[in-house]
């Protein structure tokens, strides 16, 4: 247990801490730590803790150069889902409706395939793709930088219980832990280490997104970045990936073939001839409900039906009036 | 001696029987008003005092004391000036008192004599009609308004027409019937380029009685759509005209040259407005915008400028179609069954939904704003739609599709809807419980969509509601943006 009193120590003196210290301090606490009591305790919230000299440690977790002592779990599913294939959905927590959408819908196809999905519970893309992975049922995992008691961001409290309902919410910060600036980056590195590919939806030039994609590098493992419009401030961050090698991520099959899986082909539902036109249309690039009936000659009342079963059959999606391809 | 005139007072929108009795007897000289009246009504002591010296007849030089009975009731207004003219005059015999006694009065004096129009002369000769009156005596500016409470006004410009009137001299010319002004013209909606799908939300709403939501970007043309609602709705019903007269003539609302509303009430406050002006209410409860629109279209422009409370209160209204104001002097009941019509942005500083702009907003800032419309206000609007920007292809297009031709199929859709009960088919009823399993609609957000279904269902001329009826209606279903 000597892991668990280092990350309490950890959590007592906010700091992370890649190696066990050789000072007269950690000593002192350690001497003073009752593990048996502070498991107990954990036990009691409902939450456990994976040391890394635990053989369930994530492998991929352990194999980065600075891993953390361990591991506080609070979920439940088992600890082995920690080391699935896994990969990193991360980007702008101040992102735009096609960042939101990107993220959702990669959430769900990478979550649908069998892939784990790890984000770190933020606003925006990380929330996106936590909920797409939900939405398919699929296994997905929330690293938090601090305790995993604590509800931050309040906004996504709700979304915590559903991630931790039916798969993990993890953090190497002891429960109690206030979020604080300086311990997100810590968190990126666990973000990416848990990962084989890390996706950068959107992120703007000076972003932690990038911070994860620097991890994720180093280690040597996957990047992909999602192409924006190179006019776009949101997307600067993730352009600027792809100009230093990134792979440019067209579609969440190019994930899977990294992982060598392949998707899951849903059964194509039979869409009529004007149902295809407006699919098509829409494929074409993001559209209003006016221009799509000007482009297809459709009325009004018979669009907006066209497109409701679309979007039921998950084939288009309406943000803001605007309607954009998926899957 | 003693004498007795009748006028009403009002309660809400409920004309009060009020006997107006004026006594006089020896003593010292002097004038006094009793029974529970406010101040307005109070001052009448000076005005009927200067009115009657103006119309060149004696104030009597006694003790007078004038008593509005039932003494418990507030009186408020000047409309009681004409009465307890009247009475007085009466009780110091000037004026027959039994032929008084046949008429309800109504009428503010000025200090010349004249009598001015009062708010509420519908109400009041409806009031004399009940009681058995036939005739009322009031200004010529309010005779047609009267007349149209069902008893025969009798309009007296000065207080002199109406004592020569009482004492059987002259009669005084009937009320003039108004000029056929044509009413101003509605704005229409062949003014509006592009918009298909929000002028097809319009035209659910107007012929399902739908609250309609617009929101989006600033510029798109959502108050303008908000505005020609009016114009695709049909007519007022008779009997939902003298409602509309009613609230309308308490609140003072009423054209006087032409009291018969035919048209369906079109009202807009600004969005500073207090609740009190929303629901109604005051010290004497007086209707609010609410019930100002009742029968027709509440606009509220930038829904969520609206003090929030304001907005609240808008919950009971929506649901019951009554305004209950309480005070501690009683209650008072507004009817209140109007079809809100609402735009907002999509974020404070406007920028979300619009292409050429970005948002700026941060995220509290967002979620502050979302904040202001309760779940359950979002609830009410059966119809949500995102309007876009219009390209500039649209814009430079010909007119659109004038109000006429969609009053007509709007008109044909409400008939549709009052007759027999339009049913879901198996598969409509399949599409709709697939529907709340994939989207986040709560039971109310059902009942909605199979609202709306069946109103497309009865604009489309359909025997049944049809899967295509209820995707349509999915469509203008709340958007996740805005159920925060």
């Amino acid at each position: 247990m000597n892991e668990l009193a280092l990350a309490s120590f950890a959590a007592a003196n906010d700091s992370h801490l890649v190696g066990e210290p050789r000072s007269a301090r950690v000593a002192s606490f350690k001497a003073g730590f009752d593990a048996a009591a502070e498991l107990e305790r954990l036990t009691r919230l409902g939450f456990r803790f994976l040391a890394r000299s635990d053989p369930g440690f994530p492998p991929l977790l352990r194999a980065i150069h600075d891993p953390p002592p361990g591991l506080f779990v609070r979920g439940e599913e088992e600890i082995a889902v920690l080391a699935r294939p896994a990969v990193a959905i991360v980007g702008a927590r101040a992102c735009s409706a096609y960042g939101r959408q990107i993220a959702r819908s990669l959430g769900r196809e990478l979550a649908a395939a069998g892939l784990v999905v790890v984000s770190g519970l933020a606003r925006g893309v990380d929330s996106e793709a936590h909920r797409g992975a939900l939405e398919a049922s699929g296994k997905t995992v929330a690293v938090l930088g601090c305790g995993i008691d604590r509800d931050y961001p309040a906004a996504n409290r709700e979304l915590a219980r559903q991630v931790a309902a039916t798969g993990l919410v993890v953090s190497e910060y002891a429960p109690g832990v206030e979020p604080a600036p300086w311990r997100f980056p810590a968190r990126n590195r666990i973000v990416a280490g848990l990962c084989g590919a890390t996706v950068v939806v959107e992120a703007r030039e000076r972003s932690g997104a990038l911070i994860t994609a620097d991890f994720a590098l180093e280690e040597g493992r996957e990047v992909f970045a999602v192409p924006g419009e190179i006019t776009s401030a949101l997307s600067a961050g993730s352009n600027a990936l792809l100009r230093l090698g990134a792979t440019p991520l067209t579609c969440a099959q190019d994930v899977l073939e990294s992982f060598g899986l392949s998707a899951l082909e849903p059964a194509a539902p039979e869409l009529g001839p004007a149902a295809t036109a407006v699919r098509e249309r829409v494929r074409e690039g993001a559209v209003g409900a006016d221009e799509l009936a000007r482009a297809t000659g459709l009325g009004a009342g018979e669009l907006a039906a066209i497109l409701t079963e679309l979007e039921l059959a998950g084939k288009v999606s309406q943000e803001e009036g605007v309607y954009r391809a998926c899957g | 001696m003693l004498a007795r005139s009748v006028t009403h007072a009002l309660v809400g929108l409920e004309p009060r029987r009020v006997e107006v009795e004026a006594h006089i007897d020896g003593g010292l000289p002097g004038f006094a008003i009793v029974g529970l009246a406010d101040r307005a009504c109070a001052e009448a002591k000076h005005r009927v005092r200067s009115g009657i010296g103006s119309a060149q007849l004696e104030w009597p030089l006694k003790r007078i004391t004038v008593n509005l009975a039932p003494a418990g009731l507030r009186k408020e207004g000047s409309g009681f000036d004409l009465s307890i003219a009247l009475a007085v005059l009466a009780a110091s015999r000037q004026v027959p008192a039994e032929r008084l006694a046949e008429h309800a009065a109504v009428g503010e004096l000025a200090l010349d004599g004249r009598i001015r129009p009062v708010r509420g002369a519908f109400a009041v000769a409806e009031g004399a009609r009940r009681a058995g009156l036939e005739r009322i005596l009031c200004a010529s500016e309010s005779a047609c308004e009267a007349e149209l409470g069902g008893v025969e006004a009798i309009p007296v410009r000065h207080l002199s027409e109406a004592v020569a009137y009482l004492r059987g001299e002259s009669r005084p010319p009937p009320a003039e019937p108004p000029d056929e002004v044509s009413e101003p013209e509605q704005p229409d909606l062949a003014d509006v380029r592009g918009q298909e799908r929000a002028r097809r939300a319009l035209e659910l709403a107007a012929a399902g009685g739908h609250n309609l939501l617009l929101a989006g970007p600033p510029g798109t043309g959502k108050t303008m759509l908000g505005r020609r609602l009016p114009s695709i709705l049909p007519p007022l019903e008779p009997r939902e005209a003298l409602e509309v007269m009613r609230i309308h003539s308490v609140a003072g609302v009423l054209p006087p040259e032409r009291p018969l509303v035919t048209r369906r009430p079109f009202r807009a406050p600004h969005h500073s407005a207090s609740t009190a002006a929303i629901v109604g209410g005051g010290p004497g409860p007086r209707p609010g915008e609410a019930s100002l629109a009742h029968r027709g279209v509440l606009l509220l422009d930038e829904l969520p400028e609206f003090q929030r409370p304001a907005l609240e209160a808008l919950r009971q209204p929506l649901e019951d179609g009554i305004v209950s104001v309480a005070r501690a002097a009683g209650q008072a009941l507004f009817p209140a069954r109007f079809q809100l019509v609402a735009t907002m942005n999509l974020c404070p500083c406007a920028g979300r939904g619009d292409p050429a702009a970005e948002c700026s907003c941060s995220a509290q800032r967002l979620a502050a704003f979302r904040d202001k419309l309760s779940r359950a206000l979002l609830d009410r609007f059966d119809l949500v739609v995102t309007v876009p920007r219009p390209r500039a292809a649209e814009l430079a297009a010909g007119p659109s599709e004038a109000s006429a031709p969609v009053r007509e199929r709007v008109g044909a859709g409400r008939r549709r809807l009052t007759g027999d009960a339009l049913s879901r088919t198996k598969e409509a009823d399949e599409l709709l419980s697939r529907a709340v399993e994939r989207l986040p609609l709560s039971g109310r957000g059902r009942a909605r969509v199979a609202r709306v279904a069946r109103t497309a269902a009865a604009l489309a001329g359909s025997d049944d509601v049809l899967p295509e009826h209820v995707a349509e209606a999915l469509a203008y279903r709340s958007p996740k943006e805005l159920a925060a």
